[in-house]
């Protein structure tokens, strides 16, 4: 298939100067900052030169490859801010200015695909030969999950990517995996509210599902809300990562008698399920919710999404309030040339925190990183003051809720949705060991 | 629990996709039968169709002009395809072919996606079968039930170029026996870029007639080509009524079995076709002779 290996920034002479500091350094062990440091993954060989490697693993291939490519501007962008001490970045992470603890920042990218053996293979190659000292990467849970996995096992950073399943800072949490985007669990405490308010209690709801860790834990968080609401679900309809037609679910659906559609599908999975859902007249028969809302939908579906409620993480017109998100959107629109939707929001702010945190341990020291997170300070994001949780790396943010626009209400083309609500973290998560958070080991 | 009418609908299902793997399928089949070529980026053909006739739908809004232009864009690329790099490799091993066609289909959905990039783009289908046919028993998609006669039309177009036409006459013989005709003092090898060219165009018209059905992405013809295979497999490689048999068994086995458990659709469809090749290993309707 096609050669998914794209390596930027490794220059001859790059790779020579970090040749160059490897011999340099591996002849000079009684220099003080190596003798304090016991070695451990990728540090700090990987951070002896003058820059620092970081592996991302994005889907540029397949049902998730849209978000994908947004999640990875997002990556490039903060890159780029970070090399070069851009004034957002500065409000993120105030000490930063030339790289991370001068050290500019290079990267690889890889496609995963959304499969995790991709994921993992491309990353185990990252870590191994780039001795990258932080890695990414996401877009599918599977994905998110596997790379904990061997985050954990490399004593490498995870920094995850888009990853909405309850089981990655849940069950499959680890010590040295962190994640900035919120639960399927916390995305539905914010849209259940939101749901009974507008379509009332005691309601018949139709799920469709993809068959993995985020489609099931996030339409049981759905189920087990709207429960307490008097909800009950009529059907629930499984269907593969991928599916080319998704005709006999609806089918299904469409004779459920369901009163609401609960599409927790995600990527072209969820633009073809809805597009499909119309043209069998389900979405004429019951209302539509998108719990997890996925970037693009609304322009993939050609206006399917108005009116339509979902809970997503960021949507540019919260910059009325958020001056930071203001300045991402306008670096990023000049960069690329569309507003940013939230795969590029989430990575950008991902990466900002890590530099933050790297800034304050003085050193990429994993355990040292992984304490200043640790710390569970507030710290800004684009969406105002968040924390990460120390018991399971979670970071603690708002939800935004929002619902489609009618065409004739749209302000200019990418003007997709009203931001109904910004539900504030808090109050929406569960308790840290509630899906099972065991972390693992400094070393 | 399965009810008549779902089970009703799948079977409809069933038909629109098969009518176009048929389609599909006969392109290939008859490229094959003909040429000996194994085109592996036929799926890539029946993605370029849709994205042309998405081009040019974006400028006329015209539905028609989309499925002509979508057509006819593929059917050149065809004949280009074949004049620049296939016919250096009619001579050549299996494997060649095989890898140059697999590198062709991948460079083409690379620069459709670097062009649209990987975001999915709507065609609607024409106003005419736009929304929901009351059937009496079940409601369904006008334009699936479109699809299924859009698409017998164009199998039957195909069925007189091939069956009463003298251009027709000669594929056949091809087929056959291409040495034969070749001495007969026939130019295969315009034959031939001209056979491309068809089986090209009739990816690409399915793949614009599909658009409004499944909105395209570049990747839309990778499933498309493996179901296409084993469709030519199972109707009998280089036979163009084995292609249409073919396709109709092949939408019904994964229609009918995505109703019971999606996961197992190509499962079953696998299963169909080693049942067939142990049974008939020249397929249903076979040609016998070609090698």
């Amino acid at each position: 298939m096609t050669d998914n290996l794209i390596r930027r920034g490794l220059s001859r002479r790059g790779l020579l100067q970090t040749t160059a500091g490897l011999i340099g350094g591996s002849m000079l062990p009684a220099m003080p900052a190596f003798a304090e440091d016991k070695p451990i993954g990728s540090y700090p060989a990987g951070v002896s030169g003058s820059t620092a490697f970081i592996g991302i693993s994005v889907p540029r291939t397949g049902t998730y490859a849209v978000q994908g490519e947004d999640e990875l501007k997002g990556y490039q962008l903060a890159i780029e801010h970070i090399n070069s001490g851009h004034d957002l970045i500065k409000k993120i992470s105030p000490k930063t200015s030339k790289g991370v603890l001068g050290k500019e920042l290079k990267f690889g990218v890889a496609d995963s695909a959304a499969k995790p053996n991709e994921a993992v293979q491309a990353q185990q190659r990252f870590i191994s030969e780039n001795k990258a000292i932080m890695i990414t990467g996401g877009t599918s849970s599977a994905v998110a999950v596997a790379l904990n996995k061997l985050a954990q096992r490399e004593h490498v950073l995870f920094v995850c990517g888009i990853s909405g399943s309850n089981d990655t800072t849940g069950k499959d949490c680890v010590r040295y995996g962190f994640r900035q985007n919120f639960f399927g669990q916390t995305a539905a405490a914010a849209i259940g509210p939101v749901m009974v308010k507008e379509f009332g209690k005691n309601k018949k709801a139709a799920y469709l599902t993809p068959d993995y860790t985020y489609g099931h834990t996030v339409t049981k968080s759905m189920q087990d809300f709207l429960a307490t609401a008097g909800w009950t679900t009529v059907t629930n309809q499984v269907a593969p990562l991928g599916a080319p037609d998704y005709s006999s679910y609806l089918l299904n659906v469409a004779n459920s008698g369901a009163d609401v559609l609960i599409n927790v599908n995600w990527g072209h999975d969820a633009v073809l399920s809805t597009q499909q859902a119309k043209q069998f007249g389900v979405l004429d028969k019951m209302k539509l919710v998108v719990p997890y809302q996925v970037p693009f939908i609304a322009r993939e579906t050609g206006g399917l999404m108005q009116g339509v409620y979902a809970a997503t993480d960021y949507w540019w017109t919260i910059e009325d309030k958020f001056p930071l998100a203001k300045m991402f959107n306008e670096a990023f629109e000049k960069k690329y040339g569309y507003k940013p939707e939230w795969g590029a929001e989430n990575a950008y702010v991902s990466f900002a925190h890590w530099a933050r945190m790297c800034e304050q341990a003085g050193s990429f020291n994993p355990p040292d990183v992984i304490k200043a997170y640790e710390k569970g300070e507030t710290i800004p994001s684009l969406v105002g003051d968040v924390h990460y949780r120390p018991e399971d790396h979670q970071c603690v943010r708002p939800v935004i809720i929002v619902k489609g626009k009618q065409q004739k209400d749209m302000k200019n083309k990418e003007d997709w949705y009203d931001v109904v609500e910004i539900v504030p973290g808090e109050g929406l998560m569960q308790k840290p060991d509630a899906f099972g958070c065991r972390p693992g080991d400094y070393s | 629990m399965i009810s008549w009418p779902n089970l009703v609908s799948q079977l409809f299902n069933g038909l629109a996709l098969g009518a176009l793997l048929a389609l599909i399928s006969s392109g290939l089949t008859i490229i094959y039968g003909t040429l000996g070529v194994l085109n592996l980026a036929h799926g890539a053909m029946f993605m370029i169709g849709g994205y042309a006739g998405f081009v040019t739908y974006q400028y006329t809004e015209s539905f028609v002009l989309a499925v002509i232009a979508g057509s006819l864009f593929v059917m050149l690329l065809g004949v280009a395809m074949e004049r620049v790099i296939i016919r250096h490799f009619y001579h050549r091993p299996h494997e060649d072919q095989l890898l140059v066609t697999f590198g062709l289909g991948i460079c083409f959905v690379e620069l459709v996606r670097l062009i649209f990039s990987s975001q999915s783009q709507l065609v609607p289908p024409p106003a005419l079968f736009q929304g929901i046919t009351n059937l009496g028993f079940m409601f369904y998609p006008t334009y699936r039930l479109a699809v299924v006669g859009i698409v017998a039309v164009a199998l039957g177009a195909l069925f007189i170029i091939l069956y009463r036409t003298r251009l027709g006459m000669i594929v056949r013989a091809g087929i056959e026996d291409s040495v034969m005709v070749d001495s007969l003092g026939i130019n295969v090898y315009r034959v031939f870029m001209i056979v491309f060219g068809i089986g090209a165009m009739a990816a690409g018209f399915a793949g614009i007639v599909n658009a409004p059905v499944v909105s395209l992405t570049p990747g839309i013809g990778d499933d498309i080509l493996v179901q296409t295979f084993v469709v030519v497999v199972i109707g009998g490689v280089g036979s163009f009524p084995g292609a249409i048999l073919g396709g109709l068994i092949a939408g019904e086995i994964i229609s009918v079995t995505s109703m019971f458990n999606p996961g197992y659709a190509y499962v079953m469809l696998f299963a169909a076709m080693t049942l067939v090749l142990v049974v008939r290993p020249h397929g249903l309707l076979g040609v016998q002779g070609r090698e």
